[in-house]
């Protein structure tokens, strides 16, 4: 499904050239739940905005679903994250003014679904979530937790072909952490594929696979 | 997403933002309020003194004397009136008297005494009865020419000519009834009662003339008419231009003319200032949002959202909060102005143009600095856009 080779993704800091991603290749079949871990500042957050088209590499090759998806348009892009990308985030990102139905419907109005189907597809996808009595709450009303599981019923909603999360857990107590964890196992279960972005081993070994990224290498370990 | 919806969630994200909204529209309404309150009022005193000047015609010059000790003969008149450019003149002078009939007063009515070419000087025309004749001057005759509105007032359809006004409590035959002329704020001719100049002592006023109206021969040689009345009072009477005073009223006119271009002036900046204050306010709380929209807008690139899209969202809130603050503006406002104009002598005139440029300016403001910002966002990529600080 994913196929990346030789990326190459560098920052300048002052006169520092910091190559955060140095000629890194991945390959992500359909079901594949993967870890990718390395401590902070290792390239892994940068990988991971750049498999998420939020942002571009300098060089190498990037197919999604046999498009090259470094060539296309800013609009070709958005449509891309807004079809086959499903994003969570360690601080949710929720939109603060909007409640928790409104938040999951988001992706859906922007593909242009109807406003009626998009509450339908979000009112069900929430209720799967355990979340059908917080529909109607402001994100500032929610807990940690319940706040990520809204994220994940946005990020699922459009029967996206890939999660990408990035430190899911993070920001949330371990108890919580847990139960994210889990509902992330079972999505793929049932056949999701989910990339994890975390710097947590624990976290990491509930993942089928686990790639370490190191100073902007990545380096493919075996799964327990 | 479709248009009715983007009005939706962007009312919604107005609503959400309540104190961001609040202030954007106060700093609009403070723009728009201020110019149309300031403006309506500097228009409104121009008005009224512009009123207040106009009923001497542009071909009219006033002789003024300003020395106690002085004042014109019959004679001075004469020879002024067989001067060049020169048709007519007539002495002028204002008589403090109460004017009534069978009980009913004419409360405000206005006394004037004056010569037998006053209809033809002042511009007056008659709609029934005579002028004064040389010999009410001459003799005093106990006469009197009225205004329109106090002959409806005081003798309802009759015609008044034959009756007598009492002015004072004495009687005074009326001659004449002058046409309406219509209202203005100072001298009002319809309210006008006219007695030969000499009949002025029999009520307590002195006889002698301080204020002459001339008439030119038209509009074109008023400046020559001047300049001649001027040389024959210095070269006859020594009255040198610091012991009287000889205008026209062209020269008013024009007077009233450069005192509007000021008003114009002193109102654009009066304009420009409390517009500036309003915009600054709308950009202030525009910009001093931009974290938090920046991060809004990254969220909504990063689940698809086209720079279309972005750009949909805040041109619509933005326009929204523009047309509500702007109509606030606009009834604050118009509200505030019907309010001062409670004060005596002060009036209040609301100009469209400046209510329309005051509401573009504002407007122009709350989209530019609305939009600008979020157009910078909606062209980053996502990723910056999510990490803004």
């Amino acid at each position: 499904m994913i196929n990346i080779d030789s990326l190459v993704k560098a920052f300048t800091l002052g006169d520092e050239t910091i190559v955060a991603v140095n000629h890194v290749s991945l390959h992500v079949e359909r079901g594949d739940f993967i870890a990718i871990v390395g401590p902070s500042g290792s390239g892994k957050s940068t990988l991971m905005n750049i498999i998420g088209l939020l942002d571009k590499a300098d060089e190498g090759i990037y197919t999604f679903d046999g498009i090259d998806v470094t060539s296309l348009e800013d609009n070709q892009q958005a449509a891309i994250r807004n079809e086959k990308i499903g994003f969570v985030f360690q601080s949710f990102f929720l939109l603060q003014k909007l409640n928790a139905i409104e938040n999951v419907m988001v992706p859906l109005l922007y593909r242009g679904v109807s406003e009626k189907e998009a509450r339908e597809r979000a009112a069900e996808i929430l209720k799967k979530l355990g979340l059908e009595d917080r529909m109607n709450h402001l994100p500032k009303e929610l807990s940690g937790g319940q706040q990520q599981r809204v994220a994940i019923a946005r990020a699922l909603v459009g029967n996206p072909e890939l999660i990408l999360a990035d430190e899911p857990t993070g920001a949330l107590d371990q108890t919580t952490g847990k139960e994210i964890l889990k509902l992330l196992q079972e999505l793929n279960r049932g056949g999701q594929t989910i990339i994890i972005i975390t710097h947590d081993n624990f976290i990491a070994h509930q993942a089928k696979r686990i790639v370490r990224i190191e100073d902007g290498r990545l380096r493919e370990e075996e799964a327990e | 997403m479709n248009l009715s919806l983007t009005i939706k969630l962007s009312l919604k994200n107005i609503v959400g933002n309540r104190l961001r909204s609040g202030l954007t529209i106060l700093g609009l309404v403070i723009g728009i309020a201020s110019v149309i309150l300031l403006v309506g009022i500097v228009n409104g005193a121009t008005k009224s003194m512009n009123d207040q000047l106009s009923f001497l015609n542009t071909d009219v010059i006033t002789v003024y004397t300003y020395d106690e000790s002085f004042s014109f003969q019959y004679e001075d008149m004469n020879a002024i009136k067989r001067l060049d450019y020169i048709t007519d003149a007539t002495p002028y002078a204002t008589v403090d008297a109460s004017v009534g009939r069978g009980g009913v007063k004419a409360s405000n009515a206005s006394v004037y005494a004056a010569g037998e070419g006053c209809i033809d000087v002042m511009g007056y025309e008659l709609q029934s009865g005579r002028r004064f004749s040389r010999i009410d001057i001459n003799n005093g005759t106990k006469a009197a020419i009225v205004g329109s509105k106090i002959a409806e007032k005081l003798w309802k359809n009759s015609d008044p000519c034959g009756s007598e006004i009492k002015l004072n409590g004495d009687n005074y035959m009326v001659v004449g009834v002058l046409k309406s002329k219509g209202s203005s704020f100072g001298n009002d001719a319809d309210n006008t009662v006219i007695i030969p100049f000499t009949s002025a002592r029999y009520l307590g006023e002195s006889t002698k003339i301080t204020e002459i109206y001339v008439k030119a021969e038209s509009d074109e040689v008023v400046d020559e008419a001047t300049k001649s009345i001027q040389s024959y009072l210095s070269r006859e009477k020594s009255l040198s231009s610091d012991s009287c005073e000889v205008s026209s009223g062209k020269q008013e006119q024009e007077a009233m003319a450069e005192l509007n271009r000021m008003m114009a002036l002193v109102l654009g900046g009066i304009a420009s200032i409390s517009l500036l204050v309003g915009g600054i306010g709308v950009m202030n709380v525009m910009l001093v949002s931009v974290t938090e929209r920046t991060r809004e807008i990254g969220i909504r690139k990063a689940l698809g959202a086209r720079r279309k899209d972005i750009m949909y969202q805040f041109l619509i809130e933005s326009m929204v909060l523009s047309m509500l603050g702007g109509l606030i503006g606009i009834i604050t406002g118009c509200l505030l102005g019907r309010i001062a104009a409670i004060i005596p002598d002060v009036y209040f005139s609301p100009s469209i143009g400046m209510i329309l440029l005051s509401v573009g300016v504002s407007v122009t403001v709350g989209l530019v600095f609305g939009i600008l910002p979020a157009y910078r966002a909606a062209c980053l990529r996502p990723v910056e856009a999510l990490r803004y600080e």
